[in-house]
Order: structure tokens, then sequence, then C-alpha cells
């Protein structure tokens, strides 16, 4: 079985020929807003303004069905496609704009359902087709709209949404900037209209942590795939990794407490591991797979290591993944004094970069 | 004189210089301004920039005060001018900002709270490289160790923390085309923070920075941890401690945890230490009071079982410390009370705190 979490010089090769054969179709960069009227769409399309003046070749092929006052005088210089009508609704004029083949497409609204009847289902993969053409596409999006987030947002909104974009393919964008602007607060409220506010606001404030959550995410993924295609060894820690180690025999309930409460707090990822054992009883084997059952439950991912040294095996693991915190437990069977020739000796002896908690157990 | 309601701070929160932080925040100013609010600039930073020169006009300045110094004269705020004048809000460009020898106050956000706790709103920038508790991960992802730095709690207490977001390439471009700094200062620039790979880690900081401050925001009226923490961060004259600080209360600050530094000394008080180690104890514990965090210093000849003491009777969950030096020795390291705290704390989490420093590129 081949050590699991590390690639191989070959898969890290066909990545990057993969992003570089990408490379060659149309490059998507998102505006990512939490809410109507945090102002993308005027961030958006003022940066069609700034690249038509540098002299590019820019469409849009997509504005919003109410058009802001502020926007107006941003749309009069730029040339539109406008959306074509079908029998039942509109769509971005897929066909046009592939004709008219501009430098850079803005497309003002990923999450819309098209009509029936039409090539695709939905405007997002209108817009895959524009990156295949090779367009270069620049489109906003409102985080309430992104399907993998729905539950969350109809909790926070109570509101339920028909129209969404897969969360993958906001992921696949090249470049991903955030609209970011707290709620508006009136500075006088009369009484009455105060509870109500405040509501409000805790919605806002709770959609704009998503998007500020989704945002960073969206990075991390570019910022490990920039380091592993330039073959930078380097990890850099801007988010919380931690990686429970576990036997048999651990007392999870206090680490895996921690661990979720941590990676929840800090938006970070939680990966439980066992080094695999030669000849462990069935009753050690029995007690593992309810601990990595547990585990699974918790949402945590999983994996089982192959190695002669546990503590080495388990740092190599925590290393090409960009553990940033290490969880171990630490029976005090294992005596004072031989603490440091012990696996967790060498855990904390050879945990560069990485945060050693000990649980006692 | 009657009670002053205390103003509100709010900070555009970039990840490096030219994100458009001050450009911002100017803007915002002037919308103040047209709505009727009593706005002045306190301090301006212009760096040659022209679009954000052009910000600035239209804006009453409250002039800058010379200070003389070695020989040469420095310019900075001029907080008694603001305070005569006071305005209903004032912008005062880069928060982190240190004061030349000789100003009333060292750091430019004293000055901030003393223009608050005059009542006066204050509208700020910051990057997040300069946010104290992520001293050791910047200094792990740029190889750069800032110096100015911010405490965590005086960025807690802002009313707003707003993102002011760009991606990374159209940061770089701007600093190729001369936007961001002259020539000479550019390329120096790109040597450091301006690495791609390092922008693009600053920014995924920057962003759940963000997503953490906002959360803070919502947590203080509603969500609270199941659990009770309570953190004990050991002090010794190892330099390292001032990363088990800053580690202990990031932590501490995401799990809503209490945090205190100890110091075992056998007198009770410092006198017992050879002079460099005073002031490094001196230095260490300074350095916690000024991020908030309560310090003691315990009497005792074993420092294992004072600070195991200490925790059991404070209910502390968890104690950090720093990693063992001396790994060469085994007579070192069975010295070190690490090895002897894991084993008589058997009923809290040992933290042990990793050296963060960055690897060579």
């Amino acid at each position: 079985m081949r050590e699991v979490g590390r690639k191989t010089p070959e898969e890290l090769l066909r990545e990057c020929q993969a992003q570089e054969a990408a490379a060659t179709k149309g490059h998507l960069k998102i505006f990512l807003g939490y809410a109507s009227g945090v102002g993308k769409s005027f961030r958006m399309l003022d940066e069609a303004r700034r690249r038509r003046e540098r002299g590019q070749d820019v469409v849009v092929g997509a504005i919003q069905p109410k058009v802001p006052p502020e926007i107006e005088p941003l749309l009069k210089n730029l040339e539109v496609i406008p959306l074509k009508r079908v029998d039942n609704g509109t769509a971005i004029d897929v066909e046009a704009l592939i004709r008219r083949h501009p430098v850079v497409c803005f497309i003002d609204g990923l999450a819309y359902n098209n009509p029936p009847g039409l090539h695709n289902p939905t405007r997002w993969q209108d817009v895959q087709d524009l990156l295949n053409a090779g367009i270069k596409v620049i489109a906003s999006i409102n985080i309430q709209y992104v399907a993998e987030l729905q539950k969350d947002v109809e909790e926070i909104t109570g509101k339920h949404v028909t129209e969404t974009v897969p969360v993958s393919f906001i992921k696949s964008a090249d470049e991903i900037e955030i609209v970011d602007a707290p709620p508006e607060e009136p500075l006088e409220r009369p009484p009455d209209e105060q509870a109500e506010a405040q509501k409000r606001d805790q919605r806002l404030s709770r959609l704009r942590e998503l998007a500020l959550v989704l945002a960073a995410d969206v990075v991390d993924h570019q910022l490990n795939e920039y380091l592993e295609c330039n073959g930078l060894k380097q990890q850099f820690g801007a988010n919380e990794r931690i990686l429970v180690c576990i036997t048999p025999r651990a007392n999870m309930q206090e680490m895996m407490e921690m661990a979720q409460i941590i990676a929840q707090r800090f938006h970070g990822e939680l990966t439980v591991a066992y080094v695999n054992q030669p000849n462990i009883s069935s009753v050690d084997q029995s007690a593992l797979d309810a601990r990595l059952a547990i585990a699974s439950a918790a949402g945590a991912h999983i994996e089982i290591l192959e190695g002669d040294d546990p503590a080495d095996t388990l740092l190599d693991f925590a290393r090409s993944r960009g553990i940033t915190q290490l969880f171990v437990g630490h029976t005090q069977r294992t005596g004072l004094s031989r603490l440091w020739g012990s696996p967790i000796g060498k855990l904390i002896r050879d945990s560069r970069g990485m945060d050693v908690r000990v649980f006692p157990q | 004189m009657t009670e002053q309601p205390r103003g509100k701070l709010k900070i555009f929160m970039g990840y490096a210089a030219g994100v458009g932080k001050t450009y911002k925040m100017l803007e915002e100013a002037h919308q103040l301004k047209a709505a009727g609010v009593d706005i002045v600039v306190g301090y301006f930073e212009p760096h040659g920039r022209l679009d954000t020169i052009a910000k600035s006009e239209g804006l009453e300045t409250i002039p800058r005060k010379t200070i003389d110094y070695r020989g040469s004269t420095f310019e900075e705020m001029d907080t008694d001018a603001i305070l005569a004048r006071h305005p209903q809000a004032c912008v005062v460009d880069e928060f982190p900002h240190t004061s030349v020898p000789g100003s009333p106050r060292a750091k430019r956000w004293e000055d901030v709270q003393v223009l608050l706790d005059a009542g006066i709103d204050v509208l700020t920038t910051m990057n997040i490289q300069h946010l104290e508790s992520l001293n050791d991960q910047v200094w792990n992802i740029s190889g750069v160790r800032v110096r100015e730095t911010i405490p965590d709690w005086v960025v807690q207490q802002a009313d707003e923390v707003v993102v002011v977001d760009l991606t990374p390439r159209a940061l770089l471009h701007r600093l190729k085309r001369g936007v961001v700094y002259e020539r000479g200062k550019a390329e120096q620039a790109l040597q450091k923070f301006f690495r791609e790979s390092t922008l693009v880690a600053l920014r995924e900081l920057a962003l759940r920075q963000a997503a953490h401050e906002v959360e803070h925001r919502i947590s203080n009226v509603t969500v609270q941890t199941r659990k009770h923490h309570k953190i004990l961060v050991l002090i010794t004259a190892n330099p390292k401690t001032a990363m088990a600080i800053r580690r202990a209360k990031r932590i501490g600050d995401f799990l809503g945890a209490e945090c205190f530094a100890v110091t075992v000394q056998p007198s009770g008080d410092l006198s017992g230490l050879a002079e460099a180690d005073r002031e490094a104890v001196e230095r260490h514990l300074n350095f916690a009071r000024n991020l908030h965090i309560e310090t003691r210093i315990l009497e005792g000849e074993d420092m294992a079982s004072a600070v195991v003491d200490f925790g059991r009777r404070n209910q502390i969950t968890q104690i950090f410390v720093t990693r063992p030096g001396g790994w060469s020795s085994l007579h070192a390291l069975t010295r070190d009370p690490v090895q002897k705290i894991i084993g008589l704390a058997k009923d809290m989490q040992i933290v042990i705190v990793s050296d963060r420093e960055p690897l060579a590129q």
C-alpha cells in the first residue's frame, strides 16, 4: 500500500500540466459579495471601465434585471451584448459572445437557471462554455447562491433559494475578490425598530462571515497549488490544520472535543490518523474501528498510514499536509524518564512548524 | 465635565501596501462628509500615490506637528490639535505606526485611544502582518520580522473591521507599473513581502482574521463554548517565550478562554536571577501584560510542580510551554521542565509551542 497523502513527482507533474492546459482556456475571476447592495456590480463594472480605458477589448454579457443608478454611467461607456429572449425567459447569448470573442467578458450575476430547452440548464455552465472558447470571464456572485452553503443560508435568512452555483465552480476560479462592507447602520433608530434592525445586522454579519471564509478557502486552495507547482516545500500555516494521532486504546473523547472546537473556531481542517501496526489483536482492531467511526462522524478526514516508525510516519504525513497542530495522547505508563526516547518525545523534538498538544490519558 | 460616549473605531484591513486601504478610507470620509458628518483628516500618508492624494482633496486636514530628534525633524499626528478642534470623526492613516521618540505617546494606536476616549470616531488603516498574535506566522510566511505591532485587544475593540481586498496578481501589476512605490523601492519590495506566494498567504490570513472579527462580534451576543477553558503560559528567560505567549493568546482569544502568564522563582521575585535572565523575564512579563494577559510570579524551587499546583488551584485546562532546547544533551533535556510538567499535569493539556522560523528559500 502506498503511503497516503504524499503526491508522487508524476502526480505533481500531471497536475502542473493540467494547470498549464487550463491556462490556455479563459481565465475566470469572481467578485464575491454577501448581500445585494454591497457594491459587487459597481466594483466589477468599474474594473470593466478601467480595462477599457487601458485599451482592452471588453464586453458586458449580462447585467442585473434592475440597474442601480450608480451603475448607469458606467454602462453608458461599455459595449453590452444583451441577454437573449427565449419563450419563457432570458439567458446570456453564448453564441453571440463567442462570435464577438472579446478578450474579457463581464457577467453580473452567475446564479441563474436558464429557461428550459437551452443547451445548458444554468448560467454558470454557459460561462464555462465561454471559458472553453478562450474568453476571460469576470463574474459576480452573492454568497447566498452557493449550492453547498444552502443549509447555512436558509438557517440564517429563512429563505430557500433554487438558483445556485456549485462551490467547485467558484473554487475553480483563477482569482477571487471579496467585496466587503459591514452592514450599514443608521445612527439613530426609533426604539421599536431597534430589535428588528439588530436581527437584520446579525443575519448580514453571519452571511459576511460565510463569504470571508469561502474566499479564504479559495485562496488557500490557490496557495497550495502554487506551492506544489513551484516545488516549494515551505508550509505556510495560513490556515490551521489539526492532526489527531490515535492508537487503538486512545482515550479519544477529550482530544476530539478540543480538536473540533479549534477546527470550528479557526475554520480549519481536522484529520485523524492512525499508523497501521502489524498483528494487532481483534479486540484492538474493533476498538480502533469504533474510534475511527467516531472521528468520521465528527467530520474529520481519516488517514490510515503505513510505516515502520510511527513518529516518523506521522511527521512525514503532517509535513506533507501542512499540519499546524498535532494532538497526541500520553499515558503515564511510559514513565517520566523515558519520555524523550518515546514516540511522543520524538514528535515534540522533530515537529518543527507544528505545535504539539499532549493529552493526559 | 459630562461623560462622553466613546468614539467608534473602524479599521480598513489589508494584506500589503498598495491594496487600496487609504483610498477606500478617504472615499468613506467623503461619503460621511456629504452626509453631514464633521470629519477631518488627522494623519494621512500620501506615499506619492496620485489617486490617493486626489482623494484627500476637499477634506479638512489638521496640520502635523514637527518633532526634533537627534538633529532631524520628524512629522507626527498632532493629537492635541485634533482634540482642540474636536470633530465628530477623524481619519488616521497607518494605525501601527511608531512615533518618533519625544512624542507624547509611543504608538499611534495609543493616540487613537485618546481620540476615541474623547468621543471622536476614528477611521484607520492597517495590514494583517501588524497584528501581534500573528507575528510568528508572518515571519514564517514572509521571512520578515515585523517590528511595529498592534495588540489583538486593540483590534478587537474596533466596532468594524473591513477587508480591503485585491487579488495578488492585480497588486503585483500595480507594483510593476510603479503605482505603489517608486522604482528602486518597488524592486526591493518584490524581494520581500511582494513574492506572490507570500501575498497569497498573507491575504488568506487577512480574510480569516476578518471572518474571526465578524464572528467575535456576533458571539458577544449569542454563542458560548460549552466548556470553560483557561490557559496558562509559562514564562522563562528563553527567547522563544514570546512565541508561546502569542500563540497562547491567539488560541485563547479564539476559544474565548482566559489567559494567565506565570514565572516560577525560588525567591518569589526576580532578584535571584542573573541580570540578563532577569531582563529577559521582565521583558516577557511586560509583553504578556501589554497583550492583556494577567501575570504572576510564583514562589517555588521546582518549576514544574509550582506550575502544575497553580494550574490545579486555578482550574487551568491548558498549559503552553516553549519547545525544549538543547536536544543534543540528554542531561539538558531531563532538566527541562516540559517533561516533568507532562508527567505531573494529569488533568491538563500541555501545548508545546513550535518554532516558526522561515525556511531558507
